[in-house]
């Protein structure tokens, strides 16, 4: 199937950009010890906005990756030549957006420990952590891919995305910023369900409608 | 030259613009099944434009066009299968070696992706050795030749090629002379815009000449050398 | 691919009707304004800061009905790819976002007198600042790309996109700011209130419809000069028969 075939070749392409990776990792641990000084070494304020800071950090660093998944697209047209295949457009999305969520969830799951060790913000129930940077991650990598094909092709590229994108994803920073609070903090009555629902519901939105307009980003 | 009655590719109207500018005005093009049509002019006359119309790269804003029955705006799915297309662009990832830009195009193809299938191919373009280097370290003949690689994988019933002879060598010259050649003999029809006049006339049926996006010549390949004049104007770029 | 049949920019038949829309419009906020301020009676709780009302809610209401008509043209120009429903996307973007920000500058001035602070997070005015981002990137989107096909399909598709988010954002800040709820903007509270209000709600459409009608012109105009128009077609097609290529073409084309 084609999407296994697109798939591959996206994994295929993050592996041997892994440089790049860890270079966007970097940025994302100096952004989480950069915000600490904007609070001062003050553990318990620390502690309680560690959730914001991490998921600031993430969003920060999802332009730098989202925006290097299609610098190789465009700078030998590579996207096309596979379009022309034919390939359908849908399928060139999902591969690539699903590709993009793998690399932000790692780079979120990887910043875990930093801000334990930075803001004494650890949590028991990890699993469910992480669930929540998949989930926020997901809902960053729909709307960010879409948008980071459109800023490919346009002048000022490392501003567009960032303007087009921040707007549309307050809902995912909100949901994603609470979740992860209210496992650190602690949450006797269970709000974290409301805002899973709303991750949940905003990724099923947004991974079908970027789907779906999608083809008419890359086609002229 | 076989000839079937109905045409590969027909266009008629064609026009593309880019801003105020037109890139093509009111072309039209008839080429039979199995021929080999030259697409001739200076830079900035159109040729890649016209190409990437009828391979549905870019739409027309005017005018109609078919490929084998299918037209261009209307069915580009059909178009694309009917159609292999090599561009300027050469569509490679460059932090990928020869060897997996071939497997990622094959993948989507539905082919076959080994490892010996895809090293046949590259030995047929003088790469097998150096198919497991990174395109990004290959000169522009080299990258050149993976995408004529990429091309053999599975050629549709028309191959369209956007000045195929541009920064390769004279070995390379006749790689390509060897390519079309092949591809005729198994019956695909073959567009190529050149710069190499006198040498794609050589093997081509029929062909036009564009300036400023108009067709000012259409005809026998053959006849277009007689065309002294048009023929030193446009390889002079005078 | 857009129509290219259609002419970019056609004189209308009665070019002043959006002089007229403004010309009502800015006597029936002036007559709607002088009520509120000076006529009506002060409300109860609030005073005379309650006034803003008289300008903030007709003002909400317009923002409203301007981005879902933005949405609507967006629709629009990517269903039918007539020119003219980007030009009137452009148009309701931009008073779209002129509004936003006015009612956004609105609430802060109620805010500072009635609460202290200059944004209380109220769920419908941060809803409204993050759409003024969003449909203000989108104006830089379409500042960014050149090529006015490309402009029309993107900006149309980031518009749908955008709206779509308006009530998961408002939802999102509803939750989130229910744990801390001031209260939120000046409500309708009594009969006495309504005359003034709705006075200004049609003084800001006419105005706003106006100014859109010229803006849509601009972008017409603008388009104009990037573009160049359709060829007149040379009566050929594909059914004529012509012969496969042989022979010379007569000179040039038609």
């Amino acid at each position: 199937m084609q999407l296994m075939a697109a798939l591959r070749k996206e994994f295929l392409l993050m592996w041997r950009t892994r440089a790049q990776f860890l270079a966007v990792f970097v940025f994302g641990a100096t952004s989480l010890l950069l915000f600490s000084f904007a609070i001062g070494p003050n553990a318990a304020a620390l502690r309680l906005h560690s959730s914001g800071f991490i998921w600031l950090a993430l969003l920060l660093s999802s332009t730098l990756s989202l925006s290097e998944s299609f610098h190789v697209e465009i700078e030998q047209r590579a996207y096309e030549g596979l379009l022309l295949l034919p390939t359908s457009p849908r399928v060139f999305f999902y591969a690539k957006a699903l590709a993009n969520w793998s690399q932000l969830s790692i780079l979120g799951i990887a910043l875990i420990p930093i801000m334990v060790v930075l803001y004494d913000a650890g949590t028991d129930r990890v699993l469910a952590l992480i669930g929540i940077i998949l989930l926020g991650a997901a809902g960053l990598s729909a709307p960010g891919t879409f948008y980071a094909a459109m800023a490919a092709q346009a002048r000022s590229k490392q501003t567009l995305l960032p303007l087009l994108l921040f707007p549309l994803v307050v809902p995912v920073l909100l949901a994603a910023v609470k979740s992860t609070s209210l496992l650190i903090i602690g949450d006797p009555m269970n709000q974290i369900r409301s805002w899973v629902t709303l991750l949940i519901s905003f990724n099923a939105i947004y991974w079908a409608v970027c789907g779906l307009l999608f083809g008419r980003v890359l086609e002229d | 030259m076989n000839v079937s009655p109905h045409p590969a590719v027909e266009a008629a109207g064609i026009c593309r613009r880019y801003g105020r500018r037109w890139a093509l005005t009111h072309v039209d093009l008839t080429v039979p099944a199995g021929s080999a049509w030259m697409i001739a002019g200076r830079n900035g006359s159109g040729k890649s434009t016209l190409l990437r119309v009828l391979s549905t790269a870019i739409s027309p804003d005017q005018g109609k066009a078919r490929i084998h029955g299918f037209d261009v705006s209307d069915s580009r799915d059909d178009v694309r299968r009917e159609v292999t297309f090599l561009g300027h662009h050469l569509g490679l990832y460059e932090s990928l070696t020869a060897m997996e830009n071939l497997q990622v195009r094959a993948r989507h193809l539905r082919l076959d992706a080994a490892r010996q299938p895809m090293l046949d191919l590259l030995a047929r373009v003088d790469l097998a050795a150096r198919a497991d280097d990174v395109v990004s370290g290959f000169s522009a003949g080299m990258r050149k030749r993976v995408a004529i690689a990429g091309l053999l994988l599975k050629p549709a019933r028309v191959v369209m090629l956007d000045e195929p002879y541009g920064q390769l060598d004279p070995p390379g010259f006749r790689l390509i002379d060897t390519l079309v050649q092949t591809l005729r003999g198994d019956g695909v029809t073959v567009l190529v815009s050149t710069h190499q006049l006198s040498r794609t006339a050589s093997y081509c049926d029929g062909g036009l000449v564009l300036d400023e996006g108009k067709v000012v010549w259409t005809g026998a390949a053959s006849d277009l050398p007689a065309r002294g004049g048009l023929v030193e104007t446009l390889e002079e770029g005078a | 691919m857009r129509d290219n049949s259609n002419p970019v920019y056609t004189e209308s038949s009665r070019p002043w009707t959006p002089y007229a829309l403004i010309g009502i419009g800015t006597v029936l906020l002036l007559i709607g304004s002088y009520i509120g301020l000076f006529v009506a009676p002060a409300e109860h709780y609030m005073g005379d800061v309650q006034r803003i009302m008289y300008v903030h809610v007709p003002t909400a209401w317009n923002a409203m009905l301007v981005l879902s008509v933005a949405f609507i043209f967006a629709v629009l120009s990517l269903w039918r790819g007539d020119w003219k429903w980007d030009n009137r996307l452009e148009s309701a973007i931009e008073v779209g976002v002129v509004l936003s920000f006015l009612l956004c500058v609105q609430g802060a001035i109620w805010a500072k007198p009635t609460w202290g602070v200059w944004w209380d997070w109220d769920p419908r005015l941060t809803t409204t600042a993050v759409m003024v981002f969003a449909f203000l990137g989108i104006m830089v989107l379409r500042n960014f790309v050149e090529e006015p096909g490309r402009r029309a399909t993107w900006s149309a598709v980031a518009t749908i996109i955008a709206f779509i988010d308006v009530p998961i954002v408002y939802f999102s800040v509803n939750w989130w700011n229910s744990l801390h709820q001031l209260q939120s903007s000046p409500e309708t509270v009594s009969e006495s209130f309504h005359l003034p209000l709705r006075i200004n709600s049609f003084g800001i459409l006419f105005l706003m419809t106006g100014v859109m009608m010229i803006r849509a012109r601009l972008a017409a105009l603008r388009l104009e000069s990037e573009l160049a128009p359709p060829l007149p077609a040379d009566g050929k097609s594909l059914e004529s028969g012509r012969v496969p290529g042989t022979g010379p073409a007569v000179g040039g084309n038609a």
